[in-house]
């Protein structure tokens, strides 16, 4: 359900910075999502539909970029990709751990006319 | 033409936010984000807290809910100001509507300030609300396995409650590794197990919401 809202958020966003330069069209918005943001790529398209009936931005396409949760150890330092919420260091199996990626949610740019 | 945008989705938000909270600073009051899955015990978290404080400090509480007016109504009963939100379907508070409650709530007569969210362990996370503290309450009958499951909420908590503990001879629920697995990822956060039933661990909570209070 928050899709609704976030959608809505990003659809002003666009609009606000197509507006900036008076663009008559939005053709596509690129949009990274974190994986640990709980954001639904297929939602967003879903309510993008409805909620840009209308805007100069109907129609655009919508490509998104998933980021991947990544850690890092807190014993021994590695990077790694947490495939599996266990929590769990996949070469010292510590369990202490950073998230250095997941959380993104922006809008990279957007394609106007 | 392509532009650069880079722009967080969620930053109107959080400009409204950030409002809030000078809002709230300006009023000297502490605003804490309650936080948990429904029935985990929001609502018991602020009785327990207002039969401890009350006397001390000024409490006041803005109740988020989908809808109905139910804990408003039980927590109104304790002589507190509350300030109802009914979201209508949204599965979350955001920073607009809680600035159209702090706009209806006697802020002067508030030092400390419940917001209790929509019970949900996915999308609050998402949304600043201007508070100071954000809370999450876990409760035993939920399974020690929900960080794992729900990590963001975990790791963006400054306090987790573990609700319920009077249940632990009944349930399957390892204590230690609850808060080993949470303190993993969130190594600042801080664990009070609490029995809102039985009043267990509360006045643990009730000293570390003073000291806050007391630092500001």
């Amino acid at each position: 359900m928050h899709e609704l809202a976030i959608t809505q958020s990003m659809l002003d966003l666009v609009l606000e910075q197509a507006g900036k330069v008076e663009a008559k069209e939005v053709r596509k918005i690129d949009l990274v999502i974190g994986e640990m943001s709980g954001f639904v790529a297929e939602c967003v398209q879903f309510y993008f539909d409805l909620l840009s009936k209308g805007t100069i931005a109907e129609g655009a396409t919508l490509s998104c970029t998933m980021i991947p949760t990544r850690a890092r150890c807190r014993s021994c330092g590695k990077l790694f990709e947490l495939k599996q919420f266990d929590w769990t260091c996949p070469y010292c199996q510590g369990n202490s751990l950073e998230i250095t990626s997941g959380k993104e949610l922006f809008v990279e740019s957007i394609e106007v006319e | 033409m392509e532009i650069k945008v880079l722009k967080d989705i969620l930053d109107a938000n959080k400009q409204i936010a950030a409002r809030n909270r000078q809002w709230l600073d300006s009023e000297g009051v502490l605003a804490v984000n309650l936080m948990s899955s429904p029935g985990a015990g929001k609502t018991s978290l602020i009785l327990a807290t207002i039969k401890q404080l009350k006397g001390k400090i000024k409490i006041g509480v803005i109740e988020g809910d989908v809808s109905s007016s139910l804990d408003a109504e039980t927590v109104g009963k304790e002589g507190v100001p509350v300030v109802q939100i009914n979201t209508g379907g949204e599965c979350h508070l955001d920073a607009n509507m809680v600035s159209n409650a702090l706009s209806n709530m006697p802020l002067p007569d508030v030092e400390l300030l419940f917001i209790e969210n929509v019970g949900n362990l996915i999308c609050p996370a998402s949304f600043a609300l201007g508070e100071h503290k954000k809370v999450l309450i876990s409760s035993l009958p939920e399974g020690d396995d929900k960080p794992f499951k729900y990590p963001l909420m975990f790791d963006i908590a400054d306090v987790v409650v573990i609700n319920k503990i009077d249940l632990l001879p009944y349930l399957k629920f390892d204590t230690d590794a609850f808060s080993r697995a949470i303190k993993g990822i969130n190594k600042k956060v801080k664990i009070f197990p609490i029995s809102c039933a039985t009043g267990q661990g509360v006045q643990e909570w009730t000293s570390w919401l003073l000291n806050q209070m007391s630092r500001r």
